[in-house]
């Protein structure tokens, strides 16, 4: 009787747990299978010097501060490239969640800046498939520099107009690393024939590398297509390391560029990196939130 | 007929009784609240799948990490990211049983859940205690319980400025219709 009891009693709890393992089966089949959207496929908005598929939540404004010293090559004499700043200060906001606009100014000639970013898709994965994000991006620039009365004859002032339109493609292929193609198409209003084109392609590459959950490596690449035979100018590169504490991202850069804005660092970056002409600059974000997001 | 035919048959019909008195909640709600140095961190999930048998106790319920919300889109971006991994550890389960309960009884019965809780991909051994009232054909259970961070080998990261508590406050509240 003694071991009836006992096989009995250990019958029933082996029961009851293979009616909790029913249950929870029970359960995992009656729940509809949902999407997963990729997030945080890059920590920024900006990659380093040129933007990511990162656009801001509804409601967020995000105050950048982008910070490049002069060439590292520049020796002793200029402190090794600190002693000369190039800025832009920027603001980003979310109008939706696909949706972002943005304006800066940057100290390199003078200029003012503005964007939109238009999230097309989101890489996904259950219901929906998505291999990956896809951003349209258009951007003008307006050149302040030179002023009125220094400016060559026949310069006007919509001479001083450029824009940017780009096609950003990213994958989050692992939670630690993502890729990032970017077409690009600029156009200036005003070039030097001889050297330059009004239209310059470009394709960008670019990634990331987790290296904690809070620091990352990047690093981007600028291509020019058909440049003219004599272009002084060289194709843009830049490494970084991302840091992320809390409502900040500081970018730590090293690049061939001083430019901001895509003119500037895809048409017309005049450093070459394996000569030395690397500055070293970062960029730093704040993030705001208006309103309680539901 | 012999006592052990009896028996069978009383348990088999014990095991019919309990599957009859089934019940499912597919909008619980889980909620979570952590003092802060600078920002108290407060989110909620109110897609919470359950299922209760009330004959045998048992009660499972499988939480989505994605559908919490936050105040902020940021700290719902960190807390996916660096702290659950949601990509790695997707959902949070319970699978157990409530005890010290009479269904059907009325008003509010204390109980214990006793069973296993999954987070972040660690399975604990854990005992909640908890209420559960059955009204109107429906049973409520509510609970709530302190989750230390560390037990689950959720990771505060460092250089994060905005710390979360290392122990945070659960709420559960589920309201079980029939099936």
């Amino acid at each position: 009787m003694k071991k009836l009891v006992l096989s009995l009693s250990v019958l029933m709890f082996a029961l009851s747990v293979a009616a909790q393992d029913d249950l929870m089966k029970e359960l995992e089949q009656s729940q509809q299978s949902d999407t997963d959207y990729a997030f945080q496929t890059f920590k920024g908005t900006r990659l380093v010097n040129g933007h990511t598929v990162e656009t801001k939540p509804k409601s967020t404004l995000e105050f950048i501060f982008a910070h490049r010293f002069g060439p590292i090559n520049g020796g002793a004499y200029e402190m090794f490239g600190l002693d000369q700043a190039y800025v832009r200060y920027g603001l980003d906001y979310g109008i939706t969640d696909n949706l972002s606009v943005s304006i800066g100014r940057n100290s390199v000639d003078k200029t003012s800046d503005g964007y939109f970013k238009y999230k097309v898709m989101r890489q996904s994965k259950g219901s929906r498939n998505m291999p990956f994000t896809m951003v349209l991006l258009g951007g003008a620039a307006y050149q302040f520099s030179p002023k009125k009365n220094a400016a060559p004859d026949g310069f006007e002032n919509i001479d001083r107009l450029s824009y940017v339109g780009q096609l950003l493609i990213a994958r989050k292929i692992t939670p630690g690393l993502s890729l990032q193609l970017m077409p690009t198409l600029v156009h200036r209003n005003a070039v030097t024939q001889l050297i330059e084109k009004n239209d310059q392609l470009a394709l960008g590459v670019g990634g990331r590398i987790k290296v904690t959950k809070s620091v990352a490596f990047t690093s981007e690449y600028y291509y020019r297509l058909d440049v003219p035979e004599n272009s002084p100018y060289n194709n843009t590169f830049g490494i970084g390391v991302d840091i992320e504490t809390g409502g900040h991202v500081f970018q730590l850069v090293f690049t061939n560029t001083r430019g901001l804005t895509e003119r500037a660092f895809i048409t017309q970056t005049d450093g070459d990196f394996a000569d030395g002409d690397i500055h070293f600059g970062f960029n730093v974000t704040r993030t705001f939130q208006f309103g309680q997001k539901k | 007929m012999n006592k052990t035919t009896l028996l069978i048959i009383a348990g088999i019909g014990l095991g019919v009784s309990l599957h009859a008195q089934k019940f499912s909640s597919e909008k619980g709600q889980i909620s979570f609240y952590s003092d802060a140095a600078i920002e108290d961190i407060e989110a909620v999930n109110n897609m919470v799948g359950s299922l209760f048998n009330a004959g045998s106790g048992d009660l499972v319920y499988i939480v989505k990490i994605k559908d919490f919300k936050f105040a902020k889109s940021l700290m719902r971006e960190h807390f996916n990211e660096k702290y659950m991994e949601i990509e790695k550890f997707p959902k949070s389960t319970f699978q157990g049983k409530l005890v010290g309960f009479k269904a059907g009884n009325p008003g509010e019965q204390k109980v214990k859940a006793v069973g296993k809780l999954s987070i972040h991909g660690v399975t604990k051994d854990v005992e909640i205690p908890g209420t559960i009232e059955f009204t109107g054909g429906k049973a409520v259970v509510k609970s709530k319980f302190m989750v230390k961070l560390v037990d689950y080998s959720i990771t505060i990261p460092q250089l994060v400025w905005q710390n979360i508590a290392e122990e945070i406050e659960v709420r559960v509240e589920f309201t079980y219709k029939p099936i």
